[in-house]
């Protein structure tokens, strides 16, 4: 199980600042911070202590089986997120 | 002992809130901060941009902001505006530092024949009425013709052609203007036409957006584009990730079987607008067919000689907000933004001391709300190391500031009259289930917070 961030997500990064863990991409350090839709959570490494949930200001995160219903593949779309730019999940 | 340095942040939208939060948060100098806004009502764009069909993305304001601006350090000046009421070499004189996040507040233009016809507008004018827009909400738009166009592809040409085309029960339970309801519940249009200049495999919206409207029942989507039904995969696979998620969804809403079919959303690609024609307003759209080139980037485009023409009785041109020249402050009049370097004003180069910048006058209108939060970062970075070189606070005092915003503008909005204003729009709202029925003028916004203030003595 992981957090997942859905379709609201407005890139506030307040998330990524309470992680423990730094599970949150792209952060605002990064270069691809600028032109992302969205900001995502890396599953592999999630270890679900849900302070993000909290922290998001526009309530965008779940629990991956708790997704609503047209949000659901965002469960896919934070995993692929990192496969994508990496190949793997832990980088 | 170190001093506490007093800032001023010009607007309230993402980008003036991003900032405040930044300085309020700052571990290094101890700070006091005004925030001056030209309407009565805070956050800007998230309040007058952000569609009414989408409130979680407004959860915003209650979720942070307004935890920001009711901090004892920061106070709230409504209803003044910086360059008119009060002038930008007054308000630097009154602080340490003045950050300007006022936003742009005009529209790039298509520079073609028609263009100001009666029923062409700008996109962001729609967006202002609809929300409810003291400066918009007087505007009269005709829905009565069977078909609008859209200038450019981008989010906000998905949030125009979702309240054209959503059904009225739906905006009904939002907190959209009550003129545009109104309006929108006798509107004709049955087909809405998003011309993009570049092919489908470049649209601008994001994918958010464009997944919602596999969620309209009543919407059918057509893509129209020559190479969208050939294409082959392996023409996918050159694509980002983002992009060929849009493909996909874009493919999904083309197959996608409408229920009760009501209205029509048509993305019409490789399409840009080269005249608008009508005997005394809009009647007819003439288009032009591009043809992509491929080059190794997919992002060519060339135009060929075929013309269409779309019968249309409304246009909107959604192809980006500008900025526009702030009195007395140097202005970048080709990327649209004040002068600066990394967020400190420039003129022609050479700083000027105190005076910064942030968000969309900083940087162009460009990026999602957050994307501010990181920009005014870097903006009150600088503004934190410039001050502390300095070991005094050259302000005025709170209370002087005070005094001279009262003599220049007696109506001011404090935060508790905004409080007022808030709560009266949301009990005018809940008495329809809607999250807020919006007070639209500016003189109603003022009649109702002084009503509360009276009736407190």
């Amino acid at each position: 199980m992981a957090y997942v961030i859905a379709a609201p997500c407005v890139a506030d990064y307040s998330c990524l600042e309470v992680c423990p863990v730094d599970c949150i991409s792209p952060g605002p350090e990064s270069q691809d911070f600028s032109d992302t839709e969205q900001l995502y959570i890396n599953p592999e490494l999630c270890i679900n202590c849900a302070a993000c949930v909290e922290a998001c200001p526009v309530m965008a995160i779940y629990e991956d089986d708790n997704l609503p219903n047209k949000w659901k593949h965002y469960k896919d779309v934070n995993r692929m997120y990192f496969i994508q730019r990496t190949g793997v999940l832990r980088s | 002992m170190r001093p506490t340095y007093r800032i001023a942040v010009v607007g309230s939208g993402p980008s003036g809130m991003y900032a405040l939060e930044h300085l309020v948060k700052n571990k290094h100098v101890a700070i006091d901060a005004d925030l001056f806004e030209r309407l009565p009502a805070p956050w800007g764009l998230v309040r007058y941009g952000v569609a009414p069909d989408h409130p979680e993305k407004k959860l915003i304001s209650n979720r942070l902001y307004s935890n920001i601006i009711s901090r004892a350090n920061v106070r709230y000046f409504g209803n003044v505006e910086i360059g008119r009421d009060i002038s930008n070499t007054e308000l630097a004189s009154w602080y340490d530092g003045v950050i300007y996040a006022s936003g742009a507040n005009s529209d790039n233009a298509l520079e073609i024949p028609g263009e100001e016809l009666t029923g062409s507008w700008s996109a962001r004018e729609f967006v202002a009425w609809y929300n409810g827009h003291p400066d918009y909400s007087h505007l009269k738009f005709d829905l009565s013709c069977p078909r609008a166009v859209i200038v450019g592809n981008g989010n906000v040409a998905l949030d125009v052609a979702r309240i054209l085309t959503l059904p009225i029960e739906e905006l009904r339970k939002t907190d959209i203007a009550d003129h545009a309801l109104d309006a929108l519940e006798s509107s004709r249009i049955q087909e809405v036409v998003i011309l993009g200049r570049r092919g489908y495999k470049n649209g601008a919206f994001n994918n958010p957006e464009l997944e919602e409207l596999l969620h309209l029942d009543n919407i059918q989507v057509q893509v129209e584009d020559p190479e969208f039904l050939t294409d082959d995969e392996s023409e996918l696979q050159k694509l980002s990730w983002e992009a060929r998620r849009k493909v996909e969804t874009l493919r999904q809403l083309h197959k996608k079987k409408a229920g009760a079919v009501t209205k029509r959303i048509i993305f019409k690609f490789l399409s840009s607008p080269t005249a608008l024609l009508g005997e005394d307003r809009l009647q007819h759209v003439q288009v032009k067919h591009n043809v992509p080139a491929h080059v190794p980037n997919g992002k060519q485009r060339v135009a060929s000689d075929q013309f269409t023409s779309i019968d249309a009785g409304i246009l909107f041109r959604a192809t980006g907000y500008r900025g526009t020249p702030l009195p007395e402050l140097p202005f970048d009049s080709k990327k649209a933004v004040i002068e600066n370097v990394h967020g400190r004003v420039t003129d022609n180069g050479v700083v000027i001391n105190g005076i910064y910048c942030t968000g969309w006058i900083k940087r162009g209108a460009r990026g999602v709300i957050g994307t501010n939060k990181q920009c005014a970062g870097e903006t009150v970075a600088c503004l934190i190391d410039d001050l502390r070189l300095t070991n005094t606070s050259r302000a005025l005092s709170p209370e002087l500031v005070l005094s001279k915003i009262k003599e220049r503008k007696p109506d001011f909005v404090t935060l508790a009259d905004w409080l007022t204003i808030d709560r009266a729009e949301k009990e005018r709202g809940a008495s329809q289930k809607r999250p807020r029925s919006k007070l639209c003028t500016t003189g109603d916004m003022l009649r109702i917070a002084r009503a509360n203030s009276t009736e407190l003595g």
